[in-house]
């Protein structure tokens, strides 16, 4: 059986973009390499964080949501225990109402992003705002 | 003393007393129609908690049952990942 899932991790914030990238690259890997696919991926950058973990007080976030199979929840957490990187993280399960929120999240995102170059931007942000309101 | 009594008891008011009308409160889910509250926000979960960071309860927020226990989850999701604090001075 597959599931939808989430996880949000934090990098520790002495990583250079290429360390991080090579962390993020190493988890979308794995998720892949164990039969999950990813959906979507989201950089939230350096963020402080609301109080110090590990004497740090801000970090890279990175969100990853994923199709896998409930086991598999298990060994990305291991990895996660593993990795000195990270410092924080979060695995989380959609349910039908939390897929469609982070559908549309995506959708916004989206929108927001090709905004600047695409001109029929308000139409589809009038989509998007009744299905918020839903 | 008795007749005086009597003739105080019509009291007369110099304005007019007011009543107070409170507004009926309301759970902001089921009027918006959310369904899923999201721990990623936490600027929109910082409105049910207080200056110290504590969840409200929900006879000050009017949450109904259901998204009040959603909003406990998502709010302690997000204290999780330091999104929000534990505790604190001077939230808002």
């Amino acid at each position: 059986m597959v599931k939808q899932y989430e996880t949000v991790f934090i990098a520790t914030p002495v990583l250079s973009d290429v360390q991080m990238k090579e962390a993020v690259a190493k988890y979308t890997g794995f998720i892949k390499e164990n039969g999950g696919e990813v959906v979507y991926e989201e950089d939230w950058g350096l963020k402080p964080m609301a109080y110090p973990i590990q004497h740090k007080t801000s970090g890279f976030y990175y969100l990853i949501q994923f199709k896998a199979d409930p086991t598999f929840v298990a060994q990305l957490e291991t990895q996660y225990h593993r990795d000195e990187r990270i410092i924080r993280f979060l695995t989380v399960a959609l349910d039908k109402h939390a897929e469609a929120y982070a559908e549309r999240r995506r959708n916004n995102k989206q929108a927001k992003a090709a905004a600047p170059a695409v001109e029929e931007q308000p139409a589809a942000e009038e989509e998007v705002k009744p299905a918020e309101a839903e | 003393m008795a007749q005086t009594n009597e003739q105080n008891r019509e009291i007369r008011y110099l304005n007019p007393p007011t009543v107070e009308v409170r507004k009926k409160k309301y759970c902001r889910f089921k009027k918006a129609g959310i369904k899923y509250v999201d721990y990623k926000d936490p600027e929109f979960l910082k409105k049910f908690l207080n200056e110290q960071g504590k969840i409200l309860p929900r006879r000050i927020t009017g949450t109904s049952l259901k998204f009040q226990r959603k909003v406990a989850q998502a709010v302690k999701r997000a204290r999780s990942l330091a999104l929000l604090p534990y505790v604190t001075d001077l939230l808002k």
